[in-house]
């Protein structure tokens, strides 16, 4: 006597189930049925409420405003503008400062931070104590309390341009900013860049070969002194063939003010201080996390293995910590360029003060601007972290886990 | 024989004696190994000395010795004391600094808010004192809402029955107005027949509603017709939430534990109306834009962080749950918050915020703030949650599972309480970048310290070259104090939680 096997159970209803409610079944079916009623429900509020009160308030929704003029002054442009360009031209304008100001803070940041890292974790007692009080400070107070410090009493303190601080007779220090020596650009530009760029390109190559070489067949080759001829060479022959490719244009006090040199206005000073001094003591403590993790025995096995000192470091131990530190430092460099909207506080042109500010109270049209301005910086960080994810994923290759 | 001595060496006097080793312990022996061990220590110690010589000193200097104690206006702080701080000019600014513009009658409003959220705090933080359930559910739940009498003033004019039926009815308004749109909208489309239909459909869907909450509808407008509407209102919701709570509780078998509680927590509301006076109309009402100063800083603060832990657990347990749509909204939801900088939250809560709301129906500059620093932090939140729920073991869930007990019980009972413990440290570091970015409500014009000390500036009365750095230093102190405390904090739990792995 045997019994019937059990039959098996339809298989289009499992399949719906499962493409409808996921793992919890019929619950699963029923819940987001109720979740998306729900989602509807605030969605059809959301729609109808802005619609009744743009028409209440006499604004017409859609993109269309960005091609009016704007009518207002930009005190810092990377790109041409005048009062009588458009809206998007506008926002072009406030992108290119959030980005320059968020690179040339990172750079500072990086530099910074890993100093203070390596002052913590310096064998001296007080400099490690300096580094400790560094952090400490910075991390404990706010950062628009440390930018509104820089902008309004430390940079608002400076002597007038009259009396500003000579730096080697170079550039100068006042309370109308920083003024700096400008580059202009002579005949000779094109063909230096090209050979620069040559150079590099020439240079990168000559790695990968030797990279190759040394994988495939253990032959070590020494590239260091051609790359340094293809780096330095190259536009220096460049140079003496074309003449200069560009001379520095001093500022000079004439009157009130300064006649030539480029002008950084005392918000971008003040905003790149605050910004790369705090996210330093950030990186700081993640440099130091980082070396910190690398197990002390790696760096006795590459000296029991004959390696120099110097060498350890450079192989062993900075690419095993470079792992733990990469992903948080990505996220301070995000940080930052998510902070660096807080220019707003101090009238720094940003993508936040002259679109978000600025254009929004001309045109109120609060919906589209601000959308635009998350969608800026949620592209940025969505981007960022979709590169991360694929650093992990070759790192974790590369680990063979 | 032969003799030993002749041919080996054998010592025959005494060694002498070695000198004693160098001290490597207490400060001779610091100095000695940490400072100036090697000419490279020596110069790093000289530079970190230099450096310190010319931070410390000078801020020493400017706080206490050069600076001026006493004075009425700036006169005080001029010419030849000019050199140190203003102190003066913060004794005359403390209560804006500390109260924005709150009447001054009424600050003792304040105070005994802060008091009371200091006396429920502490014994929170401290691990040894007993009821930390009911603590944290006074400092939770039952705080903010006394905190919301005390500082904004007001009463109620009914209680939860009122407040349900009203929700009620505003939900079911909601569903007649779009199935009203929807038959209008079918009379122009081309697919009218079809949104007709549903039209209808959600027509009779809200008329449905409409007359299953009749009762309790009908009942309020009885209530509001009588004298007494909020005690009578009391009392209906007392024994209706007793009552189910006794038989969600195990009815007669195992409930008179809940009942009991149930009709303790009413009795503890009732007392709080009766003393504040709620039930007519409690203290007057202080608008919130005459609030200012750390107290505004505190009110963020302290709302964002009891808002910001349920929604990060919800997100967080959407994110891990297996219905999709739940977890493709949290994870959207979360990487939507976190992806953008929290300034321009703030200029969504207060510029687009008012545009999704119906016309008549304004939100308090303050409210608005507070949603968007809720929703903010709620997503990064989730995120540390998420790190705890991850670090509790399957085995743990699969074990509840085996012993029968539902999703809700598991996660309530089993996998949450483990995995908060766990991101303690991590929560608090988010509260405590949660306070230093309160400041940035002052861009959207409201007056926390920051914003009042910016606006105390501009007070002519007190402008000197030193009211700047006096202010800053001021601010910055009690900045310093909260975030630098909380950390402390922070490692102090996480060496108590990582106490079995030391060594």
């Amino acid at each position: 006597m045997s019994t019937e096997a059990r039959k098996p159970p339809t298989q289009i209803a499992l399949r719906i189930r499962r493409v409808l409610g996921g793992k919890a079944g019929w619950n699963g079916v029923a819940v987001q049925f109720a979740f998306a009623a729900i989602l509807g429900w605030i969605a059809y509020e959301i729609v109808s409420n802005a619609r009744a009160n743009l028409e209440n308030q006499h604004i017409a929704a859609g993109f269309g405003f960005l091609r009016n003029n704007a009518g207002f002054d930009v005190n810092q442009t990377l790109i041409p503008y005048t009062g009588s360009d458009t809206f998007l031209r506008v926002f072009v304008v406030g992108l290119l400062n959030t980005i320059i100001v968020s690179v040339i803070g990172i750079v500072f940041s990086t530099v910074l931070g890993f100093i203070v890292a390596l002052c913590r974790l310096s064998p001296n007692w007080l400099l490690s104590r300096v580094g400790e009080i560094y952090v400490e400070l910075i991390r404990n107070l706010p950062l628009l309390f440390q930018i509104l410090f820089w902008y309004l009493a430390v940079l608002a303190a400076l002597p007038n341009p009259r009396q500003s601080i000579s730096l080697l007779g170079l550039a100068f220090i006042s309370n109308r900013g920083l003024v700096v020596p400008s580059p202009i650009g002579e005949p000779g530009l094109t063909p230096f860049l090209v050979m620069l760029g040559l150079g590099i390109i020439g240079s990168l190559a000559l790695r990968s070969y030797s990279r190759r070489a040394l994988f495939q067949r253990g032959q070590v080759i020494r590239i260091w002194p051609y790359v340094l001829s293809l780096l330095v060479g190259l536009p220096l022959a460049a140079m003496l063939a074309f003449g200069v490719p560009f001379i520095f244009e001093l500022p000079q006090l004439k009157g009130f003010n300064f006649a030539g040199g480029s002008r950084i206005i005392p918000e971008f000073v003040a905003l790149t201080l605050a910004l790369s001094t705090y996210t330093a003591a950030f990186i700081a403590e993640i440099v130091r996390a980082g070396i910190l993790s690398v197990h002390k025995g790696q760096m006795e096995a590459g000296a029991s293995l004959g390696l120099s000192r110097g060498t350890t470091l450079r192989l062993i131990v900075v690419p095993q910590a470079m792992r733990v530190i990469v992903p948080p430092l990505t996220n301070q460099y995000l940080n930052l360029t998510k902070n660096s909207s807080l220019a707003v506080a101090i009238g720094y042109p940003d993508l936040v003060s002259v679109f978000a500010g600025t254009s929004l109270s001309q045109t109120g049209q609060a919906i589209e601007i601000i959308a635009m301005t998350m969608g800026v910086y949620l592209l940025i960080s969505l981007v960022t972290s979709a590169i991360m994810s694929v650093y992990g994923w070759r790192i974790s290759r590369s680990l063979g886990a | 024989m032969t003799d030993i001595t002749a041919s080996s060496f054998v010592r025959q006097d005494l060694v002498g004696e070695r000198p004693a080793p160098v001290k490597t312990t207490g400060f001779v022996g610091l100095l000695r190994t940490r400072l100036f061990n090697s000419p490279t220590n020596i110069l790093l110690t000289i530079v970190g000395a230099l450096l310190l010589w010319f931070t410390i000193v000078p801020s020493v200097r400017f706080l206490l010795v050069d600076a001026v104690w006493t004075g009425n206006d700036r006169t005080a702080c001029i010419g030849e004391n000019a050199a140190g701080a203003c102190w003066p000019y913060i004794q005359a600014k403390f209560p804006q600094l500390m109260y924005g513009f709150y009447p001054e009658a009424e600050r003792w409003r304040v105070n005994l808010t802060f008091f009371l959220a200091a006396a429920l705090l502490l014994p929170l933080l401290i691990p040894r004192l007993p009821a930390k359930g009911l603590n944290a559910g006074l400092f939770f739940f039952a705080f903010p809402v006394v905190a919301f009498f005390l500082l904004r003033g007001g009463g109620i004019t009914g209680f939860g029955l009122s407040w349900t039926a009203g929700l009620l009815q505003l939900f079911d308004d909601s569903i007649l107005n779009a199935g009203g749109a929807l038959l209008n909208l079918s009379k122009s489309s081309a697919i009218g027949p079809l949104l007709w239909i549903i039209g209808q459909l959600i027509v009779l869907i809200g008329t449905a509603i409409q007359w299953l909450i009749f009762p309790l509808t009908g009942l309020r407008d009885q209530l509001q017709g009588t004298g007494q509407s909020v005690w009578a209102d009391f009392a209906i919701t007392t024994v209706v939430v007793s009552l189910i709570a006794f038989f969600l509780g195990g009815g007669i078998r195992s409930g008179w534990r809940a009942l009991a509680s149930s009709i303790a927590t009413f009795a503890a509301i009732a007392i709080v109306i009766k003393l504040m006076g709620l039930d007519h109309g409690g203290f007057p009402i202080v608008e919130t834009s005459l609030w200012g100063g750390l107290l505004v800083t505190l009110v963020v603060s302290v709302t964002g962080i009891v808002t910001s832990l349920p929604i990060g657990i919800a997100l967080a347990l959407g994110r891990r749950s297996t219905i999709p749509l739940i977890r493709i909204f949290s994870i959207a939801f979360i990487e939507f918050w976190r992806g953008v900088p929290l300034i321009t939250v703030l200029f969504f809560a207060t510029y687009m915020l008012p545009l999704f709301l119906p016309g008549n129906f304004s939100v308090d500059g303050l409210v608005r703030a507070l949603i968007g620093i809720a929703l903010f932090t709620g997503a990064y939140q989730a995120e540390n949650v998420r790190g705890g729920l991850a670090a509790i073991p399957r085995g743990q869930g699969e074990a509840a599972a085996a012993l029968g007990l539902s999703w809700w019980k598991t996660t309530s009972l089993i996998v949450l309480p483990q995995a908060l413990r766990h991101v303690i440290p991590n929560l608090v570091n988010s509260f405590i970048s949660l306070f230093k970015d309160t400041s940035l409500v002052s861009i959207v014009a409201l007056f926390d310290l920051l914003g009042s000390l910016r606006a105390s500036f501009a007070d002519p009365k007190w402008s000197t070259p030193t009211t700047l750095f006096t202010g800053f230093a001021f601010a910055g102190i009690i900045y310093f104090i909260f975030c630098f405390g909380m950390s402390r904090y922070s490692l102090f739990v996480e060496r108590r939680l990582n106490a079995h792995r030391r060594n």
